[in-house]
């Protein structure tokens, strides 16, 4: 069964007394472990994409299915349930907690969101600190370390949860070229230890050349292209 | 809960001098209505027990029209024989009146045989007297005070000492016209010098009631005022209003009421100023109201203005609307338990040092009153409660406003 099924996925913006046309009637599906990068110039409607499968945001018209669940009509209450539940996020700013330290950071949705027990979270989160190769470093604040340790951080946030599903918003925009590199690995490396689906935003070629099912949006528009290796264009 | 605490704790930190400053202005609020419900409660319980424990008692019975006259002490309106036993009999079955006095109140001349002046007078069974108002001993300023007076001795009012340059065993005349319009005179022995305080009756002279009966020529039982002592101030309401139950079905003849009584607070002015007092308290609460409820929301304004793109996060990562509002409410809780810690610590400190470096102050013609403040757990209990609520309250806003924030917006602002 598909992880991510679109069909007819539109959506569209009021701006005064202009409609805005941001995503125009898309199908694709995404099968669960993949590693999916939507590429696209400036407005070409990736983030609205990434918000609508991530239950940010609902969809004007058509269908979407997250983890076998219709997303199109939940209210607030219901998407932040099922975010909580489902998906994982990595943010191109990293948006860790600055007055939590790095283990709390990561600790923070099983806390907050899935109210783990206390022996559990501190478990889960010292294997995720081990896995992003920070094991060492959870008592720090985001302040002490650096961009990537940070986005290494958010990773191991965004997984903590066994999420099936990771979505990242131009995770490398604000990273040195190896430091983007070593992320896009630790990514990789973590869709194969856990099976978890990543899906990217990115106009940068170092995670286009490293995605393994690539759809390229222009003007809302899913677009053919080479390597592009399945899912349904509109 | 306690995750919701840490967090809110920290983001506290965080605005270190935002926090201090805020905290210490609701220090400062709480420490101002403390010290002044401290304060002004100390005065007025001071002069309420002043008033009612050396003067008038807490309740007192007159006949009927007695206090529209009062001013020209009318000899025609005493209760008499009947009336008395009748009042008497009520007063001791009933069991929260600890002590009743039964006073003669009239005009007389003062000579001191060289000059004469007007003098009002209190006369009484010394006994009753000292049970029905215990301190009246305390404002005899010269003279003996024990067993307060005898038969054929003048307390004198400290103004009319003074100015008629009367000294303690110097004989006086008083000389008063009874009812019926016949004068008659009587030499009185200077017992003591009475200090005058505020009020109805704080400049009376006072006498025997013995005297008072043979200098008026009065024969039967008579008197004009009944006053009474309760064993708790607290039962005030209820024995006014059974005394008057009590009392009010007695008729005249003409079938008019015969008694009327009446509480402290009807008969001292000085109710008012405590009225007055009770309503500068209330002003100084709401101002301490406004205070916490302007310092505190605006701080928590800002504290969701600043962090708009954390509370998108929070929100994707999947934080349910109703910890986002925890959190802030529980920021603003925070604030305003600390400032109210902090505010009752001081405020209690403030009233330990008043009380011990012993402040006085005058009121009217009292010199060198006593400050004693105190301040009640209900009265800190209430503040505390009051800040608290409020602070919760001015937070509610701000945090309604963070949890209903669309994570996609939230997330955009930089």
């Amino acid at each position: 069964m598909a992880l991510v099924e679109a069909r007819n996925l539109s959506k569209n913006y009021i701006a005064g007394e202009i409609t805005v046309k941001a995503i125009r009637g898309v199908d694709f599906t995404i099968e669960p472990g993949a590693f999916v990068s939507f590429v696209g110039p400036s407005g070409s409607g990736k983030s609205t994409l990434l918000n609508m499968i991530g239950c940010l945001d609902p969809p004007t018209e058509g269908s979407l299915t997250v983890a076998g669940q219709d997303v199109t009509r939940l209210s607030s209450k219901q998407s932040a349930k099922f975010r909580g539940d489902h998906i994982g996020f990595i943010f191109q700013d990293f948006n860790l907690i600055p007055v939590l330290t790095v283990f709390e950071n990561i600790e923070y949705p099983l806390q907050m969101v899935q109210n783990w027990p206390p022996a559990k979270r501190k478990k889960r989160v010292q294997e995720l600190l081990e896995a992003v190769g920070m094991g060492d470093q959870g008592n720090k604040f985001p302040s002490q370390i650096s961009g990537g340790q940070k986005q290494r951080i958010a990773v191991a946030r965004a997984l903590v949860t066994n999420a099936k599903l990771v979505l990242a918003d131009e995770p490398t925009a604000n990273l040195d070229r190896k430091t983007a590199n070593r992320i896009i690995s630790l990514m990789k490396a973590m869709r194969d230890e856990f099976g978890t689906t990543f899906i990217f935003s990115t106009h940068d070629p170092r995670v286009v050349d490293n995605a393994e099912i690539i759809f390229n949006l222009e003007d809302g528009l899913l677009q053919p292209q080479d390597g592009y290796k399945g899912g349904n264009h509109a | 809960m306690l995750n919701i605490s840490k967090l809110a704790f920290r983001n506290l930190l965080r605005y270190k001098r935002r926090t201090l400053l805020t905290s210490a202005l609701i220090t400062l609020g709480v420490v101002a209505v403390l010290l002044f419900i401290s304060v002004s409660g100390s005065f007025k319980s001071m002069m309420i027990g002043q008033i009612t424990d050396s003067m008038l008692g807490h309740l007192q019975i007159h006949r009927k029209g007695y206090l529209a006259s009062m001013d020209s002490l009318p000899l025609d309106r005493n209760l008499k024989g009947k009336q008395i036993a009748n009042i008497k009999e009520m007063l001791e079955k009933n069991g929260a009146v600890e002590a009743f006095s039964m006073r003669i109140k009239l005009g007389a001349m003062f000579s001191n045989f060289k000059e004469t002046t007007n003098i009002r007078l209190n006369a009484v069974n010394p006994e009753q007297e000292i049970q029905t108002v215990p301190m009246l001993t305390d404002r005899i300023i010269k003279g003996k005070k024990e067993g307060l007076l005898n038969k054929g001795e003048i307390l004198v009012p400290e103004l009319i000492a003074k100015g008629m340059k009367v000294k303690i065993n110097d004989t006086v005349v008083l000389v008063a016209t009874n009812k019926d319009g016949s004068v008659n005179g009587q030499p009185f022995v200077v017992r003591g010098i009475l200090e005058g305080i505020s009020g109805p009756g704080g400049r009376d002279g006072l006498i025997h009631i013995q005297d008072a009966k043979t200098l008026l020529r009065i024969s039967d039982n008579e008197v004009s005022e009944v006053a009474i002592r309760l064993r708790d101030m607290k039962s005030l309401d209820l024995v006014f209003t059974q005394l008057k139950n009590e009392l009010g079905p007695i008729k005249n003849k003409m079938d008019k009421p015969v008694f009327e009584v009446h509480t402290w607070q009807k008969l001292s002015p000085f109710f008012n100023i405590a009225r007055m007092i009770d309503l500068m308290t209330l002003f100084i609460k709401i101002m301490l109201v406004a205070i916490v409820l302007v310092s505190i929301m605006n701080v928590m304004i800002m504290a969701v203005y600043e962090r708009i793109n954390e509370i998108g996060t929070i929100s994707a990562i999947g934080t349910p609307p109703g910890k986002i509002l925890s959190l802030f409410v529980v920021e603003g809780f925070l604030l305003g338990v600390v400032g109210t810690f902090i505010g009752v610590i001081v405020s209690l400190a403030g009233i330990f040092a008043m009380n011990f470096f012993k402040i006085s102050f005058d009121f009217g013609r009292q010199k060198g009153l006593l400050l004693s403040p105190t301040i009640g757990t209900s009265d800190i209990l209430a503040i505390v409660v009051i800040v608290i609520a409020i602070a919760v309250l001015a937070s509610l806003q701000p945090a309604w406003k963070a949890s209903k924030m669309d994570p996609i917006t939230a997330l955009r602002h930089v």
